[in-house]
């Protein structure tokens, strides 16, 4: 349980398998009476990504950020505005409803809320069963037997598949939307906050059983979260959003050794960690008010008006997300390049040793 | 000794059920001193919200009903306490903070009536006297503008703002003791951390003492004085916040932080699994006899099934419910100090 399985890193010439690019989507907010203008809430505005075969990509950003719309948007459960979607060969973008429906078996999403995403009423057995069936993969026999491959793969027992979902806890229960998602064999797996809802205990099994699945069925991972320290553990690479957008790009040593982007400092800065207590939190880096409407964002950067590097230039036009360094990407023009090494116009605070070594 | 100002002993809640008693609390005990921030951690249904309803008689009851215990707060027992006595002493001398900032603000009420509640009620003061004080509380909790914001409603309010709201309504009488259930689950990290700075600012201010209901070991690390880790309805450790989180003695509170996915990982060597603590949290029916996490411990053994292991101290103010610590002593006094 404790040793150290190294965790195979996909290789760096791993096949792409889903290519994302300039990805929006745009809600249209109608007008109301004569005063109320129609609006159009731009949740994703320009977003763009590669995640390898058999990798995680996470995407990490605050509430709002649009990070669950972008993950709802590949999986055509959210409408693109503009933008291509590559699975493979299959730009999702194009596909009408019935040829979207045949693809669903090679992309499933697992939910956050392991209490609201299974029916109530539905045998859990008949929940991991539903896609097989809906999609008509195999024989009613072979689904039988599948079903209950699944339910030993996600650490269930067979015998459990006539019970209700009320039986099982909140772990067990993501268990459960696990094997459902896995049921049609999919390329890609949505996670959307897989563990947030999970009691702390629970997290550290659902964490190591989808990692487990990965290795194991070469699964490829788009993992949705705003806890830095779980998306350390769990990514090959991180995407962190802010009001729509990618502000920094990056492989997951690369950013966690040297988050370049203000915003990611910031957050990462404001992760409470078991080591470092009252001198880590006197030492953050503090960000004040709220991010900025994605209905109006601000012509500049948008993070100029909370950034505590920002200048008088950074308002006046958007900065395009630069690759400062090999694969690390990032959206700041305050982003400089000495001798061929990013320079992060804003650092970690420095978190006295004794406070860390306690 | 100083008296603290916040004494609970022996407190004991059951809740009638279909299936009989449950005990959801089985005897907790701790202290709180004056102007020290006491978190409380713990997995769901540990009985860590439980704690805080009972500390201000708000036991649902009927089915819940306190069976047992006391729980004196600046030399009286609350638990004895009229409930004219405890409204008196609720949302004025200790007030809370509950998890959801949408769901415990009342939609239908502008934010400075709702501040301003508490004001009129326990301080008698009168309409324009409450509003001009819920202002200065909304700029006392960091709320821009809040000549304007007196009169908005929640809606009009961002996750994080509705938060301070909350807090600004638990603070207007400056009470004694505040007590926060999860105050930042639903907030972002970022909104987490001003509220968290809010909350120790003002505690430094007003010496406000802190009851911290968390199951967050990173904001335990940067908020407490002192912790306690509850387990299936008891006590299990407590301890300064130092002694838990650097030096846990119980198997639980052990797993309970070497679980935890660690910030920096990435930077040394491949990663590894996760330590888990196997098994759920056993549901109140099936406590049986003896330590509750025994199925789940790594280190159980005969006694553990026959018997529920005590507090047991070490002597600077550590205690932890463990047969393997009363065992350490025996083997060798010299390193349980």
């Amino acid at each position: 349980m404790n040793d150290l399985n190294p965790t195979s890193t996909p290789a760096a010439d791993a096949p792409v398998l889903l290519r994302v690019t300039d990805l929006k989507v745009h809600f249209a907010r109608p007008g109301g009476g004569l005063l109320r203008k129609p609006e159009v809430v731009k949740a994703v505005d320009g977003m763009s990504f590669d995640v390898k075969k058999g990798s995680t990509l996470a995407i990490v950003g605050e509430s709002g950020s649009g990070k669950t719309t972008s993950a709802l948007a590949v999986m055509r459960l959210a409408p693109i505005t503009e933008g291509t979607v590559r699975l493979g060969d299959t730009d999702l973008a194009k596909l009408s409803e019935s040829q979207m429906r045949d693809e669903r078996r090679r992309l499933q999403i697992i939910f956050q809320d392991p209490y609201s995403s299974l029916n109530p009423r539905q045998r859990i057995g008949d929940a991991v069963r539903a896609p097989l069936d809906l999609m008509k993969i195999g024989t009613p026999a072979e689904r039988d037997a599948r079903v209950d491959e699944l339910f030993r793969q996600v650490g269930l027992r067979p015998e459990q598949k006539h019970l209700f979902p009320h039986q099982f806890s909140g772990g067990q229960r993501q268990r459960i939307n696990i094997a459902r998602a896995l049921a049609t064999n999919p390329e890609l797996v949505v996670c959307d906050e897989p563990v947030s809802a999970l009691d702390i205990a629970i997290r550290a099994q659902i964490l190591n059983l989808l990692v487990e699945l990965q290795k194991k069925l070469g699964l490829t991972y788009l993992f949705i979260s705003h806890d830095m320290a779980v998306v350390e553990h769990i990514c090959d690479e991180i995407a962190v959003m802010y009001l729509g957008q990618i502000v920094e790009r990056a492989p997951r040593k690369a950013f966690f050794g040297q988050p370049l982007h203000p915003y990611s400092v910031a957050l990462m800065s404001a992760v409470p960690d078991l080591r470092g207590g009252r001198a880590r939190a006197a030492a953050r880096i503090k960000l004040s008010g709220d991010p900025p409407s994605p209905i109006a964002p601000p012509p500049g950067c948008r993070f100029a008006g909370r950034c505590p590097v920002a200048e008088p230039e950074c308002a006046q036009a958007l900065p395009p997300l630069v690759e400062v360094q090999k694969d690390h990407w990032v959206r700041c023009r305050r982003v400089e390049v000495v001798n061929g090494l990013a320079v992060a116009p804003l650092a970690l605070p420095e978190i006295p040793a004794a406070a860390l070594a306690a | 000794m100083t008296t603290p100002l916040l004494h609970v002993d022996n407190l004991q809640v059951e809740f009638k059920t279909r299936k009989g008693k449950a005990l959801v609390l089985n005897g907790v005990d701790f202290e709180l001193n004056a102007g020290e921030t006491l978190c409380i951690v713990g997995e769901s249904g540990c009985g860590k919200s439980m704690t805080a309803l009972a500390l201000l008689g708000l036991i649902p009851s009927p089915p819940g009903r306190v069976r047992d215990g006391r729980i004196v707060f600046n030399g009286e027992n609350l638990l004895q306490a009229t409930p004219a006595r405890l409204r008196e002493v609720r949302g004025n001398r200790i007030s809370m903070i509950f998890q959801e900032p949408m769901t415990s603000l009342n939609p239908v009420f502008s934010v400075g009536d709702q501040i301003g509640e508490s004001l009129r009620l326990h301080r008698g003061l009168d309409k324009a006297a409450a509003r001009a004080q819920a202002i200065e509380m909304l700029r006392q909790v960091g709320i821009p503008a809040p000549e304007r914001r007196v009169d908005e409603y929640p809606h009009q309010l961002s996750g994080g703002m509705r938060q301070r709201v909350m807090i600004a309504i638990a603070l207007a009488c400056q009470p004694d003791i505040l007590i926060a259930d999860e105050p930042t689950t639903a907030l972002d990290v970022t909104v987490q951390a001003q509220i968290f700075d809010l909350l120790r600012e003002l505690q430094r201010e007003k010496g406000t003492a802190i009851i911290l209901i968390t199951h967050d070991m990173g904001a335990v690390s940067e908020m407490a004085d002192r912790v306690i880790v509850m387990y299936a309805g008891r006590v299990i450790e407590q301890g300064s916040t130092a002694q838990v989180v650097n030096q846990p003695r119980h198997p639980y509170t052990q797993g309970l932080i070497e679980c935890l996915p660690e910030l920096g990982s990435s930077q040394h060597g491949a990663r590894a699994d996760l330590p888990e603590i196997a098994g759920v949290v056993p549901s109140i029916w099936e406590l049986g006899t003896g330590c509750a996490f025994r199925e789940r411990c790594p280190h159980a053994h005969a006694r553990c099934a026959s018997e529920v292991p005590p507090l047991i101290a070490d002597g600077s103010g550590h205690t932890a419910a463990c047969w393997l610590l009363e065992e350490a002593a025996h083997a060798a006094p010299a390193l349980a100090a």
